[in-house]
């Protein structure tokens, strides 16, 4: 029978552990934000002030000339705003959500023969209300559409604008920051500290003498998962308070974090455990644990969001469980996408169960 | 019922007979030796008998239980310090012992115990802090809060200095004291000697003797015997005054004379006085449990053969 008592017994035991041993305090809630600080530093100020739009030109131009283009080159040579160029064939306002732009710029087919002809033509300038930098898009188009229309027409009106609205806002590097973070400290903890606990324990024989008490190993393993799933939540609200507080980052917060704030140290804890449980010697273990963990440090969108990788990485990046993680936590933080995100908990909750199963299996108290 | 019966007991990694066709009974409130040299089987024994390894062949009875099969129910009943006890680093012993009492439900006197191995001032210091000996201590300590009336001690005084050595002596003869029964293993003659009242020597996976040591001594071991030294003449003069077996050693410039009665000595010293030679430091022998444990370990002194193998077990044994 499982005890919630030697559960809690084994539990408070190892945090009081864990809190005097002030090197795994460090890296358990102290480093991620240390990182969030530093990685936040690099890339928050945003450098000279100029705002990427993506902007689409669907004009195609009359007698050899294409005023969209014109009006383009433009705009790129203001200092607010700096124009990249997208495919017209694309589905503008699917290509802005999939780069979580909150502005864009769409010139109309018959740009050019309007505008030669002196009719009135509207260029659409998406923006979101909610966002700063939509107020300075609107303010430069306008600018150089007047001074278009000033040049040629003597001020009459020929190029207007359109607002449209958007709902995606613009995201920056920080706020991506928070979740891939998280999400790294959701794998770092539980993972080395499981691969370090249960190769030790197993060389030093500290768990042939647990086998000797009524606690089980289900138990103890059920007790480390519990304090990984705490630390993992006093990680977040750190990092989440550092990333509002120093960097003002827009993240959701909603419960729809919970099920990746708990099975994703449960899934690493798990994985910790199966190093330890099936390499020779604490020496062999460190070196696998370090072999599954680095990659995912770094390719499963922690530092920098997968889409910015080439595409056969992205594969890769797809394999690995703590994607699911990090892309989850993106999609309820960031994009607020729920349904993406129950897929990422579909998927996650899968890996954790075949882990969990796996390492309890092989894992054994004693030898025969 | 007795609280251990082990017969015909064996245990084999691959070809190496660790634990080879052993049985051995323990009493209630006995403390009972398990002696022999490192790679003997002592530890695979005693870890067969805690429940910690599963035998091959033959019956093992710890309290009535088959201790592979019931280990969980039988953990709750005995005590155990495992060979080179560790524990959490950062946890101090009183901690281990409230998280010891917690796991088997029950309550406990931490401070209590901590007097009882002598560790009372170490209560708060944590496990890494703490010397050899009071590490062994702890291990004491949690040995003995489920309150077992068996325990299991595998080389408790290992790697300790000769005072810890004793202070662990000193706690077992109270737990003794208190009628507990102890199975103890350890390749120190003295420790054997001073703690049990009967020993087995263990050695290839074989019992080679078993009883009290004073039994042991007497079985393998040569009689009394009368040392004194003198000339290879004063020798021969003893020979031929009287009917004794008399040798004599050159090197050493030692008689010696086995000594069948006790007026042997009377007749051998009475023959050296008379001769008008030379004697002096008499002396009375008896082989100690050493020579007996030297004469019954069939271990080459240059023991390169014998190592090598072993360390090999030894390292199975760890995975």
């Amino acid at each position: 029978m499982v005890s919630v008592k030697r559960i809690y017994a084994d539990f408070k035991v190892f945090s009081v552990g864990y809190l005097r041993n002030k090197f795994g305090l460090f890296f358990g809630l102290i480093f991620p934000v240390v990182l969030i600080l530093i990685f936040g530093a690099i890339f928050a100020g945003g450098g000279d002030g100029t705002v990427n739009v993506y902007a689409q030109n669907q004009d195609t131009g009359i007698f050899g000339q294409n005023i969209g283009d014109s009006f383009l080159t433009a705009l790129n040579e203001s200092t607010t705003i700096k124009v990249i160029t997208i495919n017209p064939s694309d589905n503008f306002v699917d290509f802005l959500a999939s780069k979580s732009a909150s502005e864009g710029i769409v010139i109309p087919p018959n740009f050019s023969a309007e505008y030669i002809a002196g009719n009135q033509v509207n260029i659409t300038v998406y923006g979101n209300p909610a966002s700063s930098t939509s107020g300075i898009v609107t303010g430069t188009v306008n600018g150089y559409a007047n001074y278009f229309n000033l040049q040629r027409f003597n001020g009459t009106v020929v190029i207007g604008l359109t607002s449209a609205t958007i709902n995606t806002q613009q995201t920056s590097y920080v706020d991506f920051l928070i979740p891939g973070l998280i999400g790294f400290s959701i794998l770092t903890s539980p993972m080395f500290s499981l691969v370090n606990i249960s190769s030790e324990y197993k060389k030093a024989k500290l768990f042939k003498q647990l086998s000797l008490t009524p606690l089980t190993k289900m138990e103890w393993l059920t007790a480390k998962v519990l304090f990984y799933i705490l630390l993992s939540a006093a990680g977040f609200l750190l990092m989440v308070g550092v990333g509002v507080f120093v960097f003002g980052v827009h993240v959701t917060l909603s419960p729809w974090l919970i099920p990746f704030l708990v099975l994703g140290p449960i899934l690493f804890a798990a994985l910790g455990m199966l190093v330890g449980t099936v390499t020779k010697n604490p020496e062999t273990a460190g070196v696998i644990g370090n072999i599954i963990t680095f990659p995912m440090m770094f390719l499963a969108g922690t530092f920098f969001p997968i889409s910015i990788m080439p595409e056969y990485l992205q594969t890769v990046a797809r394999v690995l469980p703590l994607f699911y993680v990090t892309e989850g936590l993106n999609n309820v933080m960031v994009y607020n996408n729920i349904s993406a995100a129950l897929v990422d908990i579909a998927v996650l909750g899968v890996i954790t169960l075949v882990i969990f199963t796996l390492a309890v299996k092989l894992f054994k108290w004693r030898e025969d | 019922m007795l609280p251990i019966e082990v017969s015909g007991l064996k245990k084999y990694y691959g070809n190496l007979k660790a634990v080879d066709d052993i049985s051995f009974t323990v009493k209630e409130g006995e403390v009972f030796g398990l002696l022999g040299p490192n790679g003997a089987g002592k530890t695979t024994t005693i870890e067969i008998m805690e429940g910690l390894r599963e035998r091959d062949n033959g019956d093992v009875k710890i309290l009535g239980f088959d201790p592979w099969k019931n280990g969980y129910e039988l953990h709750k009943k005995i005590g155990v310090i495992p060979q080179n006890f560790t524990f959490f680093e950062k946890t101090t012993p009183r901690e281990a012992i409230n998280y010891y009492a917690d796991l088997f439900h029950v309550k406990v006197d931490a401070d209590a115990i901590l007097r009882e191995v002598l560790l009372e001032d170490m209560a708060k210091h944590s496990f890494e802090s703490l010397s050899g000996g009071q590490k062994q201590k702890t291990g004491l300590a949690l040995s003995l809060v489920n309150q077992p009336e068996l325990l299991f001690l595998d080389e408790p005084t290992t790697g300790l200095d000769p005072n810890a050595r004793r202070a662990i002596w000193e706690v077992i003869r109270k737990l003794k004291a208190k009628g507990k029964t102890i199975i103890l293993t350890t390749h120190y003659l003295d420790e054997a000697q001073q703690l049990s009242d009967r020993v087995a020597i263990m050695d290839h996976g074989h019992i080679v003797a078993i009883g009290t040591t004073q039994e042991i001594i007497q079985q393998y071991g040569s009689s009394e015997r009368l040392e004194i030294k003198g000339s290879q003449r004063l020798a021969d003069y003893i020979r031929e005054n009287t009917e004794l077996q008399v040798e004599y050693n050159p090197q050493r410039g030692t008689i010696t004379i086995p000594l069948k009665k006790r007026t042997d000595a009377l007749a051998s010293l009475a023959a050296a006085e008379q001769s008008g030679l030379e004697w002096s430091n008499i002396q009375t022998r008896q082989d100690s449990l050493d020579d007996v444990f030297i004469k019954l370990i069939r271990e080459p002194l240059d023991g390169q053969e014998e190592t090598a193998p072993e360390a090999k077990t030894d390292k199975k044994r760890r995975h």
